[in-house]
Order: C-alpha cells, then structure tokens, then sequence
C-alpha cells in the first residue's frame, strides 16, 4: 500500500503554554536534576535568570500539547500500533523560564518510505511572549511495515 | 577540552516507577511506558522507557559533565532512538569530544543498557 502523503505541508494551530516553577520541579526531579537553580528562585535569580529556569529537555513538557494534535491527525495516518520514535532534534534560544508564556506552531515537512518504514517528519518552532525564539524542533516518527 | 577526550560517564538506573514519574511529568502517558500487561500484549518485553527520558539524560549528562548543569549551556541536541529502554537497568551515557570551535563545543554521545544502545549518533552542541 502506498504512503498517504497528503499531509506534508499542512500546518496546526499553534498551541500557548504556559511554565511554572513547580512543573519546572516536578521534570527536573524525574530526571535527577540537581542544579539549584530549578528548585529556588534565589538561586536562580543569583544565576542571572529571571526566575527558575527550565532544564533545556523541559521543551518536550511547553511543546507535546501542540505536538499531539499534528501527529495523531488521522489526514497523516500515522500507525499508532507499530510506531516507534525514530529522532529528535532540538536547537534552543533563549532559556524558558517560570512565568514565560511559550506558543508552539507545528507543521509536517516530510512524509516518505524507505526500507519498508513509513518516516513522519514534523517541524515546529516555540517562541515567548516576548516572539523570541526557545526551541526549534524536528520530531522524526517511524512506522514499521507500513 | 580537545578533541577525542572523554566526557566523564553517567550512570541512571531508573527504578520501576520512574516511567510513571517522567510520563506525570512530561505529560506523555502512552500505555507502553507505564503498563506491562499492555506493551507486553503490543509485543514488548514488558514496560520501556521514554526514548524522550533517556534523551534527557542525555542532555543532563553533558550539561554537568561540561557546564556545572547550566541549562544556557546546551544549544542543540541531536539524536536516533533504537534499541528500547527497560526500567531498573542501569543507563551509561558515556561521549567523545568531536569538535571544538571557540567556546562552542560538539560531543558524539551514547546512552546504552549494558550492550543495548538506547540512543546513538546523539550529537551535543553546547557553549561554555
């Protein structure tokens, strides 16, 4: 069966979140994290930071909600039973940090076969209040023997 | 810092409830990370980790070894998930430094499960 591939191209709105100091603990205690800076804004202000920054990987937290509806939308077609995570790239601005309000725009820029896997490839760029950029994103998904 | 030299190791071994911690919070609760019963059903040898939880010790690993854990630190992170991750297994991520260019540093990094590598070609590009 060929690959749809329809949907390379298509946009998703764009998705705002908005980052907290405790979810800021809550992520940097399942990953063993152990800079002060993530625990206490006195720290973190001595640090030079507004206010209790994020760990860099916290991006997966501020940017899944405007992920999820890009890669379960049924005009991709994505697999779910058989799809694995294949990559990920992620390139960081400005750190995020507690108070920030960060939008997500996601959009698919490739959908191709090779091997006998279906590749889903979506971009997305997460910028703050500000319209400075934190994150720019590839979510790279495999599905096997579509 | 040259090219070719070690970053020192980190050593993780997630215990049986850390999937659930990191799927509460990342927010990421598909069932194959947090239900044996349910990935062993979708052909798993039970529960495996979040590939976007091995990639953040990925990240934590070369912020402290060569940052103090700075998190203005890392500026890109590239990576492959293959093999799965297992809970209670202890995670090595061990990197070689691949090039150095002012203070813009690059680090080729593998996390692995004994001989299991979990993440490969992961490319950390950090400025210290």
């Amino acid at each position: 069966m060929a690959i749809k591939t329809e949907a390379i191209g298509k946009k998703w709105a764009a998705s705002t979140y908005q980052v907290g100091r405790e979810k800021i603990k809550e992520y940097a205690n399942a990953l063993g994290i152990e800079n002060p800076v993530h625990f206490d804004v006195e720290a973190a202000r001595a640090a030079g930071f507004p206010d209790v920054p994020a760990p860099p990987m916290f991006c997966v937290v501020y940017a899944l909600p405007a992920m999820a509806p890009a890669i379960l939308d049924p005009e991709v077609g994505i697999n779910f039973a058989t799809m694995v995570h294949g990559g990920q790239v992620f390139e960081w601005g400005e750190v995020a940090c507690s108070g920030d309000e960060i939008t997500t725009t996601p959009k698919c820029t490739g959908i191709y076969e090779k091997d006998g896997k279906g590749f889903y490839v979506f971009e997305s760029t997460s910028v703050n209040q500000d319209g400075v950029q934190v994150l720019g994103a590839t979510w790279t998904n495999i599905v096997r023997g579509i | 810092m040259d090219v070719g030299d070690q970053v020192p190791e980190l050593k993780v071994t997630p215990d049986k409830y850390l999937p659930h911690r990191y799927a509460g919070a990342s927010g990421d609760f598909n069932p194959i990370h947090i239900d044996v019963e349910f990935a062993k059903m979708v052909g798993l040898p039970s529960n495996i980790l979040h590939g976007l939880y091995s990639m953040g010790l990925v990240a934590r690993a070369n912020a402290t070894a060569l940052a103090g854990g700075d998190p203005r630190a890392l500026k890109r992170l590239s990576v492959q998930f293959r093999g799965m991750g297992l809970p209670e297994q202890e995670v090595v991520v061990s990197g070689t430094v691949k090039s150095v260019e002012g203070d813009r540093v690059v680090v080729d990094t593998v996390a692995a499960q004994s001989e299991n590598q979990i993440i490969r070609n992961a490319e950390a590009e950090l400025q210290i």
